[in-house]
C-alpha cells in the first residue's frame, strides 16, 4: 500500500513538473519531449487505478503517434521565437487576468462538486469489481454490442480524419519523372529504335 | 486491485534501477571525470565546418500526412485488441460491428493508396 502511494506520488510530481516544463521550455521541441514524459507518467497513474487498457492505449497512440505529430507540426513552423517573445510583457495582464478568472471558476466548480448518491444504481453498464476480470475484456465487452453506434461512429470520424488529411496536404509536384513500368513494357522495337545509314565523311 | 498492481511491481522497480542507475552514471562523471572546459573542445574540429543554418528548417508537409494516416491506422489497431480478447462473448454481433469498422477503414485506405497518399515520389 505504501509502495502504492509512493508511486502515485512519484508519477504526479513528474508529470506535474514535466506539465510546467512543457509550457516554460524555450525551446519548442524540448516541450514536446516534456509533453512525451508527461504522457508516460499519466499512463503510470492509470495503471494505479486499475485502467491497464487505457495506460497501455495511451503508451501507443498518444506517445507513440500524437507525439511524432506534434514534432512534425513544430517543426513544420516557421516560427520566429525570438519575435513572438517580445510582446510576451504586454499581453502579460491580459493574458493573467483572462488565467486567474478561468482558475475561480474551476475551483468553484470543484468546490460544490458532488457526486450524486445514487449514480451508482444508475449507471448504464456496472463493471464488475478491477482484478476479476481484465480491464480489456471489460471493455471488450461493452465497446462492440451495446455502443456499437458509437463505435461505428469512431471509424467514420477516422475514415473524414483519413479523407480530409489527404485532401488539405496532398500535393502532387509537377516535373517529378517517375519510373511507368507499362510504358516501359508497352513500347516496341519499331517507335524507340531507328536504324541509320552513316555515309562517310557526313554527321547525321 | 492488489494483485493487479502486484504484477506490474517488476516494472516499478525496474524503473527504479534505471533512474538511480542513470543519475549514478551522470553524477560520477561530474565527480570523477577531470574537468577541463575549453572553448575549443566545443568548436569544428579541423576539416568540419560551422553550421550554416538552424537545424530546425521548414519540413515538407509529407511527412504530417505520412504520420496522420499512420496515427489513424494505430487507432484502428487498438480497437482490434478488446475485441479479439472478447470474441468468444459478444457474438456474431460484435463480430460483424468490427468487420463493418474495418470495411469504412478500408474505403478510406484504397482512396488513400488511388490518391497516390502512400508514394513518395
Amino acid at each position: 500500500m505504501i509502495v502504492q502511494a509512493l508511486a502515485f506520488y512519484m508519477f504526479a510530481t513528474v508529470a506535474i513538473a514535466a506539465g510546467v516544463m512543457v509550457i516554460s521550455a524555450r525551446n519548442p521541441v524540448h516541450s514536446v519531449f516534456f509533453l512525451i514524459a508527461a504522457f508516460f507518467n499519466a499512463a503510470g497513474l492509470f495503471v494505479l487505478l486499475g485502467a491497464e487498457f487505457l495506460a497501455m492505449i495511451l503508451v501507443i497512440v498518444y506517445v507513440g503517434a500524437v507525439a511524432v505529430l506534434f514534432l512534425f507540426v513544430v517543426m513544420m513552423l516557421d516560427i520566429n521565437f525570438v519575435e513572438l517573445r517580445q510582446g510576451f510583457l504586454q499581453y502579460l495582464p491580459i493574458g493573467g487576468l483572462i488565467g486567474v478568472i478561468l482558475l475561480v471558476e474551476l475551483l468553484f466548480i470543484f468546490a460544490s462538486w458532488t457526486v450524486a448518491p445514487d449514480a451508482g444504481a444508475v449507471a448504464a453498464a456496472p463493471m464488475s469489481a478491477l482484478g476479476e476480470i481484465s480491464n480489456t475484456r471489460m471493455f471488450g465487452r461493452l465497446l462492440y454490442t451495446k455502443y456499437i453506434y458509437y463505435f461505428q461512429a469512431a471509424g467514420l470520424v477516422l475514415l473524414v480524419a483519413m479523407i480530409g488529411a489527404i485532401v488539405l496536404t496532398l500535393r502532387t509536384r509537377k516535373g517529378v519523372r517517375r519510373q511507368k513500368v507499362p510504358d516501359q513494357l508497352r513500347r516496341t522495337r519499331a517507335e524507340s529504335v531507328e536504324i541509320k545509314k552513316v555515309e562517310t565523311g557526313k554527321g547525321i | 486491485m492488489e494483485a493487479l498492481l502486484l504484477e506490474y511491481l517488476p516494472i516499478l522497480i525496474f524503473l527504479g534501477i534505471a533512474t538511480a542507475l542513470a543519475l549514478l552514471i551522470v553524477a560520477a562523471a561530474f565527480i570523477a571525470a577531470r574537468q577541463r572546459p575549453d572553448s575549443e573542445k566545443l568548436s569544428a574540429y579541423e576539416c568540419g565546418f560551422d553550421a550554416f543554418d538552424d537545424a530546425r528548417g521548414m519540413f515538407d508537409v509529407r511527412f504530417y500526412l505520412v504520420a496522420i494516416l499512420f496515427i489513424i491506422f494505430d487507432l484502428e489497431v487498438a480497437f482490434l485488441f478488446p475485441w479479439a480478447v472478447t470474441l468468444g462473448e459478444i457474438g456474431l454481433v460484435g463480430f460483424w460491428s468490427m468487420i463493418v469498422f474495418l470495411a469504412v477503414l478500408t474505403v478510406g485506405f484504397i482512396y488513400e493508396w488511388k490518391k497516390g497518399a502512400l508514394e513518395w515520389e
